[in-house]
């Protein structure tokens, strides 16, 4: 079986969950050694190149790094690169960079994170949405040039590309939803997303959520009955057990940790409330708010107003080796997200030995046992559990062993197996 | 005769280097000194080393004539020492020639006057033993960083003995007033108060390379006439300026050495103006009146006002978690710990977190090291706590032979200390019979 992959990213970028999991469901697959997969990704990830390579040769994943080459006209190849909008999931000190530079023609960038949200926040216009019929464009002309029995499109962006496949092949298609505009916006929706969103679910022969949660969204809001759609949680790539050792600490302090982008859809605010009343308890702690986004400058401020920066620091972007000495050395992990599909960091910071808290409102509170549960506006309820943590090490070392035995039976082949029975049925049908 | 009081502000902060959250209490060295050195280097070479050398031949032209007064931040000593020695060669030189007098200010160029009577105190103290130990005078007036002054931190200073002090002539404090009269302190008139004259200062420190400015190009001619259409009845012009205007905001190619050159011969020449600086100014002037100061002013901004250092929450946040630990600092004995503290204490780190959007604000941001407000907050605060793991440490009780080194040390330093206010005292006694 043969399957056409339309994606965004891949790691290295370890900005957000939809690269990550692109790489673990892929991953997953090679292991099953039952498919073979023709993973798409758009222009701009030249610095991806070497690993995509290095992908190929150790998991049998034929990465086709396609550009946008196919346009015959040289014009028009090159308004697309030079003049393109698109500078696909930018990871963040990426984005960050750009986002400095003057540009002739505003915007020139999309932020995108894991759900692939866009910076609205600029004088959007219409270039992005024809951005996105341009990658259609090629995906058909891919559809034309390749051979496959399936096609599988991650997250909206690619939902036209995705139908454009399917419309040059009438190869089925299977669109996975790793986050919806109502996750994203926090209610004020983008009708322009919606609209293409809900037009790749209704194409769509199924539908894979990476939660009941998003299911139930893809079912309420956007009328799609709910035969239709199935649920694949995520999963963790596990990591070598020598390296969850704990970090020999500098600091005779306790350490909370708060990774993740600084955006409205993450409740960063939350944390910073809750951490305000633990400090009046306590104060041989110390909060960390790691990660970058456009609320970090309110939340720097915020921390400043409640004073309590000589105890609250902000460690700006993380790579993929900090994040790991940041979660060794991390006691409590929170994650107070508003709306978060799945949530992926819990899991790693789990395989760690830390102890989590996270809100209700994330697809991965479905799955996991061994975790605090709380709401994300219940900052009281919050600040009990970082305080009971922290304070009472039988409770801690509860969610230590008994989290780090759970997170082991999170493994992407599991996920890759439901995908493929997926396919299956989607192919029977 | 109208006094021309010239007064050069000298100072050059010590960056941190980026210092993150991973480094508190692993990694207690602060300091970016690639950059401090670069800088450094950069402007003595353009700046600082020309126009000594040209005050130094002027001062063999035209002798006791020329009066030039300086106030140099102690920071600015210490890396002068670190990284440009020749520098203080040519200040020491310039000291022999007795056209020069240096006055006082806090050693670390820090905000402590609105904060700490007591930390206050041991800067202005730090400060005064650096400036005798460097050129054997010791300070009679006094400037506050970046000139911050209100009618308590005058009653502070005169506390500590200083004859006058130096500050900006802001519009809200003078109104219809002239800045050409010598002021005294609102509570304690003992205290005489100069105050700056920032339309005529600011003509040469900011405006002299504008090539759109209308008055381009700045000559010594009319600049002497236009101190020439001064009201009749003022006394003194208080030019205070920064000495980096000489060479390295004006580049030497605008002629900005000529200007001085020439405007400083035409001065000492004349038969309306001479020459003077803030304790002659002192001396031989009579007071017209107290100045009333109820909140601090500064020399910074449209404003003169504080907001450039405590304007938003973040300084204010930072400022207060620095000065919360003045307790313990008193008590705190350590010499590596006091000079990173003198370090924290710099008024630059709060500048650095600024958010204020101003055309002064640009001046500044050529100097700042960090790309956002934020950043230079989340660096400061970092670096602070890891300061106050180490202070915590040092000030609870550790092992007894430790604490004995400790004292031996303290008291060699203690009897140093002495023996040089010995030698002080014993100076300024000796001037004291001369006269």
């Amino acid at each position: 079986m043969k399957v056409l992959m339309f994606g965004w990213e891949f790691p290295p970028h370890i900005s957000g969950g939809l690269g990550t999991a692109c790489h673990g469901l892929t991953k997953g697959l090679a292991e099953l050694r039952q498919t073979d997969v023709i993973f798409v990704v758009p222009k701009a990830f030249g610095d991806e190149q070497k690993e995509t390579t290095q992908l190929i040769g150790a998991n049998q994943i034929a990465v086709s790094h396609k550009e946008y080459s196919f346009f015959e006209e040289r014009e028009t190849m090159e308004l697309v690169e030079v003049d393109s909008p698109l500078i696909p999931y930018v990871s963040e000190p990426e984005f960050w960079e750009l986002k400095s530079k003057r540009y002739s023609n505003q915007p020139r960038f999309v932020q995108t994170d894991e759900g692939l949200r866009v910076n609205f926040s600029g004088n959007y216009s219409g270039n992005l949405m024809s951005e996105i019929k341009k990658y259609a464009l090629v995906a058909g002309v891919i559809a034309a040039e390749n051979s496959f029995d399936i096609i599988h499109a991650h997250d909206w962006l690619t939902f036209q590309a995705g139908i454009a496949a399917k419309e040059v092949s009438g190869k089925p298609l299977v669109i996975h939803v790793h986050a919806t505009e109502f996750d994203r916006s926090g209610g004020n929706v983008n009708p322009r997303v919606y609209a293409i969103e809900r037009e790749g679910m209704e194409t769509a022969d199924h539908i894979i959520a990476v939660s009941e949660l998003t299911k139930n969204i893809i079912v309420e809001k956007y009328g799609i009955p709910p035969e239709k759609i199935s649920v694949v949680y995520n999963a963790v790539e596990p990591v070598d057990n020598l390296e969850t050792k704990p970090y020999a600490k500098a600091l005779n302090e306790k350490i909370v940790t708060f990774l993740g982008r600084i955006t409205m859809q993450k409740g960063p605010e939350y944390f910073i409330e809750a951490a305000a009343l633990v400090l009046r308890k306590m104060r041989n702690v110390r909060f960390v708010m790691a990660g970058s986004g456009d609320l970090l400058y309110p939340m720097i401020t915020r921390v400043a107003e409640l004073g309590i920066a000589d105890r609250f620091h902000f460690t700006g972007f993380l790579n993929a080796g900090d994040v790991h000495q940041m979660l060794r050395m991390t006691d409590v992990f929170v994650m107070p997200s508003v709306s978060e599909p799945f949530g992926i960091v819990p899991l790693e910071a789990m395989q760690f030995n830390v102890p989590v808290i996270i809100s209700h409102q994330s697809g991965v509170s479905e799955v996991i046992k061994h975790a605090v549960k709380i709401d994300f506006w219940d900052t009281l309820a919050m600040a009990d559990s970082i305080y009971g943590l922290l304070s009472y090490d039988a409770l801690s070392r509860h969610f230590k062993t008994g989290g780090k035995t759970e997170v082991e039976h999170f493994e992407w082949i599991h996920s890759a197996q439901k995908l493929v029975d997926v396919y299956r049925s989607v192919l029977n049908q | 005769m109208k006094s021309v009081c010239l007064l050069f502000q000298i100072h050059q902060p010590f960056r941190h280097r980026r210092y993150r959250f991973f480094d508190i209490g692993a990694d207690h060295y602060y300091y970016d000194d690639y950059t401090n050195d670069a800088v450094l280097t950069g402007i003595a070479a353009k700046s600082y080393l020309p126009a000594n050398q040209l005050l130094l031949k002027l001062a063999d032209k035209l002798g006791d004539k020329l009066k030039i007064s300086f106030s140099v931040s102690g920071v600015a000593l210490d890396q002068f020492e670190m990284y440009a020695p020749e520098v203080i060669e040519s200040f020491q030189q310039l000291a022999k020639t007795c056209c020069v007098e240096f006055i006082g200010e806090t050693y670390s160029h820090s905000l402590a006057s609105l904060k700490s009577n007591a930390i206050f105190r041991e800067q202005v103290q730090l400060h005064n033993n650096k400036i005798f130990s460097l050129f054997g005078q010791k300070p009679r007036v006094f400037r506050n960083t970046e000139m911050i002054y209100s009618d308590l931190i005058g009653v502070q200073v005169a506390e500590m003995g200083f004859d006058g002090m130096v500050t900006e002539g802001a519009k809200q404090v003078l109104g219809w007033k002239s800045p050409g009269f010598l002021y005294v302190n609102a509570i304690n008139p003992r205290l005489k108060v100069l105050m700056r004259n920032y339309k005529l200062s600011d003509d040469i420190a900011f405006r002299f390379s504008n090539k759109r400015w209308a008055e381009y190009p700045l000559t010594a001619d009319k600049y002497l006439k236009w101190l020439r259409n001064l009201p009749e009845q003022d006394e003194v012009v208080n030019l205070f300026l920064s000495y980096e205007a000489f060479g390295e905001r004006h580049a030497k190619e605008s002629g900005i050495f000529t200007f001085l050159e020439v405007f400083l011969e035409k001065i000492a020449q004349s038969t309306e103006f001479e020459l003077s600086t803030p304790s002659k100014v002192i001396k031989d002037l009579q007071p017209v009146s107290a100045v009333s100061v109820p909140h601090p002013i500064s020399w910074a901004d449209e404003e003169r006002d504080l907001t450039a250092w405590l304007g938003n929450e973040m300084q204010k946040e930072a400022y207060e978690k620095l000065y919360s630990l003045s307790d313990k600092i008193v008590e705190c004995t350590d010499n590596s710990l006091m000079k990173d503290w003198n370090c924290l204490q710099l008024s630059d780190h709060f500048f650095y977190m600024s958010t204020k959007v101003s055309t002064d604000g640009e001046v500044h941001k050529h100097f700042n090291p960090f790309g956002s407000p934020y950043e230079a907050f989340i660096n400061y605060m970092n670096v602070l706590s890891d300061f106050i793991l180490r202070l915590n440490r040092h000030t609870s009780p550790g092992n007894e032979t430790e604490e004995l080194k400790k004292r031996l040390a303290e008291k060699e330093l203690k009897i140093k200390e002495l023996e040089d206010n010995l030698l002080m005292l014993k100076k300024s006694q000796s001037n004291k019979t001369r006269k």
